[in-house]
């Protein structure tokens, strides 16, 4: 079986390259230029899968985009691999390897095919009756439907090739490279118009490429010669740009659309290593010509799905394109003139055509007149009714219509054949455009939708817009061309073709048997026949948007490319409503499937999001800091001595700033600078608290509320100068408060003159604490009176370190004695090592984000984003006193007289106790006062931190609770998985209540 | 993906911009009288218009000016861009 299928001579495959590869662990041999599908088909391999639901044998049916049949899995090398990819647009090199999908052992012998016996009891709609009840075993029914689901097999190793992402320009984008894109191509060139021209196949000429010779001829040339000639010239002009691969993807508003180029695939292993592999591209077109072209429709009759029946444009295709017969005895079944090319095609290169089944009368055109002088036999007013085979093909059971083409008369003629042809008409590749916005309209006499009215800058030219034959598709791309790029650029183009004649449709062919018993599919992928479709409507599904998704019609990797329309010609014959009222379902990008690399582009592992490192960050690092992330800063998380534990380092790491000192890393923490002579009213209106009377040089804890009452953000601001601050936000907050208020500035007090800069990332903050911190400043930081007397809590001074200038804020977070450097960033590391060089001998020790944390809630502080989500207010922190009663307004003043926000059973902030003391609470764990044996029981709130103090020797935790405020001194309990914990509310600080550590 | 045009530098690409819901909402400047009705109707509630809607946009990955526009939600044609505090054309 070598090649069996090829032609000796012809076809535009290189015949001097011989391509060895495998399928299903044989190997064939094919040439560079065959697809998949056409290097078995050489092989007389039809067989390649099997149907989703029923596994019933399945062949290549078609030779394009639109297959619904030819799934394959293609296996790479270190057990990568690729699933779902069409036979028919894979081009096969030297090795390649792919399997069949969804069947088991084998295509040829699939377990699988049981399903078709239990056909009736699972038709469409099955999904949503079956599996229902006991809804408790839902679990045991998830394995299986996860087994049954889906086609191919998922990679289970890394995906290592480079894709890519481009963005791209142009005057024109043109999509297709039929006679329609390469003439409107040729009209926009000439003009100097920058122009991007696209195919998603690996050669130009569209459909063009594979007409017959013989039958079809543009200036006296063939078709390919013409294609060729017309590329050449247009590859010469420097303005255009012409992709080959590359498919639209999706076709966004204002002329954005996202293709996909090929750029590797089809090479052999060792020529695309080291390249991209897929790249997307991101286009903007000022004007847009879509020149898609059209698909073929199957006809729907019993078992129209068998291996061996393909579409008739496609054996042509083969055949003259690929110098392969798919067959040695063939029968085409048609209602249209095109099916006739094929039958010529196939007859000049020496195939048999047993008959041509035409369920049409007579017709009027060129070609059929063309078959009976080569003395082919014609089968008028026909249909198939009925096809045997189970595997490939081998018989068709043929019938006349009768009168009226609603039943079938007279006795059954039953002919021999391996290959059918089948021709349903053709169907405008509208996809794109309506992706785009644009409206369709129903062609009552060519039983297809076409485009109408377009929402964006572009015009369908060609099939794709309803136009067939080749002399009108030329005239009216250059008409339309030049009338939407303002031109008047004409060609003179000599056409000669066959006259099309009539055509003729029905939806669902009659059949000698009752319905019941016949499977005419409509939805290949899915499965799905017309009996699916009629019982959906049985059952009320009026629309077509539910008719689809309970018959799952069109839902495939395919969208219905193939069978949309006989659904909707179905649903509108028995329903008796008009096909341009019933409407189409809505065609969804991607157009053809998209590989997530080729989606993500180079935003991958490292690149997959910023990082954002403070400037001491490489000291943290070589002091084996390990680090958490913060947003997208990296911040020390703690510091672990050799062996130690997180839970160890924490716990020294907390007792030393206590005892000893303390270094922190606090740069992430958002500063922004705040000038202006309205500095102040502005602060008063964004804080809850007063700040009109802060002094030049002190600095002041403020908190921010939403509007809605809610706290939102907190930080220390200090005042620089008469009409300069600097605000400080917390690290997770900085650029949403920036935005919020430069929101409020610009759009509700644009008379105040304020002006704002982030300033996050120019300064480095080191901050110090513990006993020894004043002494360790005293050593660093120069022209600066540390006593008490001069530079208070909560004051800020200017110093310097070295001659460079540096800003000290005495400000604390951890309740003991701490000051804050800021200096310029460049200097942040430098500034660190002084200050633990000259805290050695104090015992200075690095902390990091968890014992800050730690420390913080010794001391009751809160943390917005820890205590608080959105929901809670100043007032159920306890945090009465940061209210001013003054103010006439603030952001978030007037919610907080809300009935809700003043209601009696609100979440407040308290702290508990584990009557444990070596039990630690975990953060998020129910609280509740009632234990009961199992849920539900009434969750009073939750436990927001949580830690074991090493300061206190004991476990304390910060929670908020219902009517919290009022529970001083209760016990309640944490009910865990596998125990319940005792606790008791408590006062939130736990340490240093008088708070004299501050001035140690 | 709309190209938008920020009053201050020109036609851009939707990506650099950031929504900022419903335009032409103005801050009450006498919270204290207002019943929690008429504060929650200033709070939440919004309007959500098929056709002309009147909304923010800030041009986040520029100049961070916020701007109105003026555009039709069925159809995502923008008819206008105007400056903070004008009025939408007619």
């Amino acid at each position: 079986m070598s090649n069996k299928f090829r032609l000796s001579t012809g076809g535009q495959i290189s015949r001097t390259e011989r391509i060895s590869f495998k399928f299903n662990g044989k190997t064939f041999f094919g040439f560079k230029g065959d697809t998949l599908a056409s290097a078995l088909l050489a092989n007389g391999v039809h067989l390649v899968g099997r149907s989703f639901k029923y596994h019933r044998p399945r062949g290549i049916f078609s030779s394009g985009a639109e297959e619904t049949n030819a799934l394959v899995q293609v296996i790479k090398d270190k057990g990568k691999t690729d699933p779902n990819l069409r036979a028919t647009q894979i081009e096969i090199f030297e090795g390649f390897n792919a399997e069949s999908q969804n069947c088991w052992p084998t295509v040829n012998f699939d377990v699988g095919a049981i399903n078709n016996l239990f056909s009736p009891i699972i038709p469409a709609g099955f999904y949503y009756k079956t599996f229902m009840w006991p809804a408790n075993l839902w679990e045991k029914y998830e394995h299986f439907i996860r087994k049954a689901a889906g086609l191919g097999k998922s990679p289970t190793e890394n995906d290592p090739d480079i894709y890519d992402h481009k963005y791209y320009h142009c005057d024109v984008l043109i999509v297709g490279t039929g006679p329609a894109g390469l003439s409107a191509a040729t009209v926009a060139v000439k003009a100097g118009k920058k122009v991007l021209l696209v195919d998603e196949r690996s050669h130009s000429g569209g459909n063009l490429s594979f007409a017959d010779e013989e039958l079809t001829k543009i200036n006296e040339l063939k078709p390919l010669e013409w294609i060729k000639k017309t590329c050449s010239e247009l590859q010469n002009n420097k303005n255009i740009k012409i992709l080959n691969r590359t498919s639209v993807a999706a076709y966004h508003n204002y002329n954005y659309l996202i293709m996909m180029q090929n750029l590797s695939d089809h090479l052999s292993e060792k020529e695309k290593k080291g390249k991209i592999r897929q790249r997307l591209w991101k286009v903007r077109a000022k004007k847009v010509i879509l020149a898609t072209g059209s698909i073929e429709r199957p006809m729907v009759f019993d078992c129209n799905d068998r291996p061996g029946i393909m579409l008739s444009s496609a054996v042509r295709q083969y055949i003259n394109y690929y110098g392969v017969k798919c067959g040695n005895n063939v029968v085409i079944f048609t209602n249209n003139d095109d099916a006739y090319e094929t039958a010529i095609s196939l007859h000049n290169k020496g195939v048999k055509i047993e008959a041509i089944v035409d369920i049409r009368s007579r017709s009027d055109g060129d070609l059929p007149k063309k078959c009976n002088e080569l003395g082919i036999k014609i089968l008028w007013k026909n249909t198939i009714v009925y096809t045997e085979g189970y595997k490939k093909i081998n018989k068709v059971h043929v019938m006349e219509l009768s009168n009226d083409n609603s039943s079938t008369i007279r006795n059954k003629l039953k002919i021999n054949c391996d290959l059918l042809c089948v021709s349903g008409g053709y169907t405008p590749a509208i996809h794109l455009f309506t992706q785009s916005g644009g409206r369709l309209i129903f062609n009552e006499e060519k039983y297809y939708f076409h485009p109408k009215s377009a929402s964006l800058s572009q015009i369908s030219v060609g099939s794709c817009n309803g136009t067939f034959s080749l002399k009108k598709i030329i005239e009216e791309t250059q008409t339309k061309t030049n009338e939407f790029l303002n031109l008047t650029h004409n060609n003179q183009y000599n056409i000669t073709e066959s006259k099309s004649g009539n055509f003729e449709n029905i939806w669902l062919l009659p059949s000698d048997k009752i319905s019941g018993k016949t499977k005419p599919f409509v939805d290949y992928q899915n499965d799905t026949t017309a009996n699916d479709i009629k019982l959906a409507l049985r059952e009320g599904y009026k629309s077509i948007e539910h008719v689809k998704r309970y018959t799952t019609t069109g839902m495939a990797t395919d969208q219905g490319k193939i069978g949309n329309m006989h659904a909707l010609g179905i649903v509108s014959e028995i329903t008796n409503t008009k096909m341009s009222e019933l409407g189409t379902t809505t065609f969804r990008p991607p157009y053809t499937p998209l590989t997530f690399g080729a989606i993500v582009g180079r935003n991958v592992k490292q690149f997959f999001d910023i990082v954002r490192k403070t400037p001491i960050h490489t000291w943290h690092e070589k002091h084996g800091a390990k680090f958490e992330d913060v947003g997208q800063w990296k911040r020390a998380w703690y510091y672990p001595n050799k062996n130690e534990s997180m839970y160890e380092a924490v716990q020294r790491e907390s007792k030393a700033a206590r005892n000893d000192a303390g270094i922190l890393d606090a740069s992430t923490l958002g500063k922004i600078d705040i000038q202006g002579s309205d500095t102040s009213e502005f602060l008063n209106r964004v804080y809850t608290n007063a700040w009109s009377k802060l002094a030049i040089g002190k600095c002041r804890y403020g908190l921010m509320l939403n509007d809605d009452g809610m706290v939102y953000d907190d930080g220390v601001t200090t005042r620089l100068g008469d009409n300069h601050y600097i605000m400080t936000t917390t690290t997770g907050g900085a650029a949403s408060v920036m935005n919020k208020l430069e929101d409020f500035l610009q759009t509700e007090w644009p008379e105040l003159n304020v002006y704002l800069t982030s300033v996050t990332d120019h300064f480095a903050t080191v901050s110090v604490c513990g006993p020894h911190s004043k002494k360790i400043l005293e050593k660093v930081v120069k022209n600066v009176d540390f006593s008490d007397q001069n530079f208070s809590h909560m004051s800020f001074k200017e110093g310097v370190i070295d001659n460079i200038k540096c800003r000290v804020m005495r400000i604390s977070f951890t309740g003991e004695l701490s000051y804050e450097i800021n200096i310029q960033s460049n200097y942040g590391q430098a500034t660190w090592e002084k200050c633990m060089e000259a805290g050695k001998e104090f015992g200075i020790t690095p902390y990091g984000t968890e014992a800050m944390h730690l420390l913080r809630a010794e001391k009751g502080f809160i943390i917005a984003g820890q205590e608080t989500d959105g929901t809670i207010t100043p007032v159920d922190l306890q945090m009465d006193w940061i209210i001013s009663k003054k103010k006439y307004d603030f952001i978030g003043k007037r919610s907080l007289y809300r009935s809700d926000t003043m209601r009696e059973n609100r979440k407040q902030l308290v702290g508990l106790l584990t009557s444990d003391p070596k039990e630690i609470l975990e953060e998020g764990a129910q609280i509740v006062e009632e234990v009961k044996s199992k849920p539900p029981m009434d969750m009073l709130g939750h436990v927001t931190s949580s830690y074991y103090s090493p300061n206190l020797n004991k476990s304390i935790a910060l929670a908020v609770v219902k009517n919290g405020k009022k529970l001083k001194g209760k016990k309640l309990f944490v009910p865990m998985p596998n125990k319940i914990i005792e606790v008791t509310v408590s006062d939130t600080v736990f340490l240093d209540k008088e708070g004299v550590r501050l001035n140690a | 993906m709309f190209i938008i045009k920020c009053p201050y530098c020109g036609n851009r690409d939707h990506s650099e911009f950031s929504y900022g819901g419903e335009a032409h909402i103005v801050r009450p400047k006498q919270p204290t009288e207002l019943t929690d009705d008429q504060w929650a109707e200033y709070l939440f509630m919004r309007k959500n218009i098929k056709g002309l809607q009147y909304e923010r946009w800030n041009h986040a990955h520029g100049c961070r000016r916020w701007f109105n526009m003026a555009r039709d939600t069925s159809n995502d044609k923008i008819h206008s861009v105007y400056k903070m505090g004008e009025k939408p054309a007619k």
